[in-house]
């Protein structure tokens, strides 16, 4: 009598499954976006109305909107406005919060600092930076930057107190020093910790870099969407919409994912 | 070489969630000359890992001292001794390949590269050098954390269990490894075992310890010659002796 055992593929196998069938995965998200096109288009057809313009209009006003190069320069404005906060943000984020994960003591004193932040309404600093610093550029990146620093910080912080002791002390006996304990035995195990909070970091911050510059902006995204939202000319909004959301796509395919496939190369 | 002279008067865990206050050392004293392969027996949970932390001055938290003795007409750098310290588990980086992991204690030097290489030749994994540790077997893990200690050249190594969980054979493999490497880059050599044959086996002198505090209950030479080491009967033989 044969017995038969039945295995159960763990997450390993499933991934090497994906990247098997990665040519048919690619296809059937191509299938799924251009559903969502016709979708668009039939719902447009329906309602019949300028306010819910069909794709072919939307890409009309794309094509428009980048005749005098104002679209992809906006575009080009706001993923700076992007690029600085989210940079001042990861960097003043993530010395805050292995700090804490490193220090009981001060977790204890600034940890509930963090929970007040993390809760504060994003407007609420935007319209504070805009207060106190006035209508600057500087004023418009802390904005956004202290609205993603919490995340980050609390990332971290659970990172870093999940330091492995053992390492600590390997490199404390094979007198590592502190530059070289950083690099070697400190960052790599904080690696999936940046990456969780750039990836969460980089939705985030685009979100709020639209909203800080229809607040207080001359150019960018935001302020374009702004225009075009007092006009009703939503056929403008969506061109916009839909070309920064291919570009931060792009970003995360292009930069955020090799980097973490890189990082993670050594895990069997 | 170097001696090694330990000299605590008082250790103690604090109490814990999990317990009381524990008192593990007190007026306790042991020299080690140089050269000397002593290896440290008893039942575990004692604190024979402790001592070695203290000796590597990963735990400074007692009372008492722990000095090394440079060897006669000689001094120490201003870092004093080099301390080579192969843990219970590898402990290697597991992002860093293996050549890498056994340069990293070189620091600087413009030959670690070359001197790992070479090392890791020695212990027979030079076909591993660009491996990530975590694809080795564990008896290979340790042969690497074996080059990471030795490529040092150190004067003391400390070792706590190094060939704990493999079977017997890579064991045995393991233990004639690192008689080799000693034989080529003599040591003052401190290991914790609670494996009597593993004691008899490389040790030049066994010290029991036992008691709460721990308190040495045994000091045994072990007089085997290098060829006696390598047969098991003779080992077994001499173990016999000591322990009956």
């Amino acid at each position: 009598m044969s017995f038969l055992r039945s295995g159960t593929a763990s997450a390993g196998d499933e991934r090497r499954e994906a990247a098997r069938s990665g040519i048919s995965g690619t296809a059937m998200t191509l299938v799924s976006l251009v559903l969502l096109a016709l979708a668009w288009q039939v719902a447009a057809l329906i309602v019949a109305s300028p306010l819910l313009p069909g794709p072919p209009a939307v890409a009309e006003a794309m094509l428009r909107a980048s005749a005098d190069y104002a679209l992809p320069r906006n575009i080009l404005i706001t993923l700076g406005r992007v690029a600085a906060s989210f940079l001042v943000a990861m960097v003043v984020g993530s010395a805050i919060g292995i700090a804490l994960g490193r220090s009981r003591a001060l977790d204890r004193v600034f940890g509930p600092w963090l929970i007040v932040l993390l809760n504060l309404p994003a407007l609420v600093v935007i319209i504070l930076c805009y207060v106190w610093f006035g209508l600057t550029e500087a004023a418009a990146i802390t904005a956004v930057a202290v609205n993603k620093i919490p995340n980050v910080a609390v990332t971290l912080r659970e990172g870093a107190a999940a330091l492995s002791r053992e390492l600590d002390e390997m490199a404390l006996v094979y007198r590592f020093g502190r530059l070289r304990t950083l690099r070697h035995v400190v960052l790599p195990q904080l690696a999936p910790f940046f990456a969780a909070s750039a990836r969460s970091g980089l939705a985030l911050t685009w979100k709020i870099v639209l909203v800080v510059e229809l607040l207080g902006r001359s150019n960018g995204v935001g302020f374009e969407l702004q225009t075009a939202f007092q006009l009703f000319d939503v056929a403008t909004v969506l061109a916009y919409a839909l070309a920064f959301t291919v570009v931060v796509q792009l970003i995360e395919l292009a930069l955020i994912q090799p980097w973490e496939r890189h990082a993670n190369r050594w895990r069997r | 070489m170097t001696g090694i002279i330990l000299d605590i008067a008082e250790k103690r865990f604090p109490a814990t969630a999990g317990g009381p206050a524990r008192l593990v050392y007190q007026q306790f004293r042991l020299e080690v000359v140089p050269f000397s392969f002593l290896v440290l027996l008893a039942p575990s949970g004692l604190g024979k890992t402790t001592l070695l932390n203290m000796v590597a001055g990963l735990d400074h938290d007692f009372a008492g001292s722990t000095r090394f003795e440079p060897p006669p007409g000689r001094s120490f750098s201003a870092e004093g001794p080099r301390i080579a310290y192969a843990f219970q588990s590898p402990r290697l980086l597991p992002w860093r390949r293996v050549r890498d992991n056994v340069a990293l204690p070189l620091g600087g030097d413009p030959e670690a590269a070359e001197k790992a290489m070479a090392m890791l030749r020695e212990v027979g994994l030079e076909e591993q050098a660009e491996a990530f540790p975590e694809r080795l077997s564990l008896g290979q893990q340790r042969r690497v954390a074996l080059a990471r200690a030795f490529v040092l050249d150190p004067d003391v190594l400390l070792m706590d269990e190094p060939f704990v969980s493999l079977d017997e054979a890579g064991a045995a493999r393991l233990r004639d490894l690192l008689r080799r490497l000693l034989a080529r880059r003599p040591a003052t050599v401190l290991f914790v075992t609670h494996d009597s044959r593993e004691a008899v086996e490389l040790g030049t002198r066994i010290v029991r310890l036992d008691g709460v505090p721990a308190r040495i209950v045994a000091d045994i030479p072990v007089g085997l010659s290098a060829e006696e080491r390598r047969l098991p009967e003779a080992v077994e033989e001499r173990r016999r002796a000591v322990f009956g």
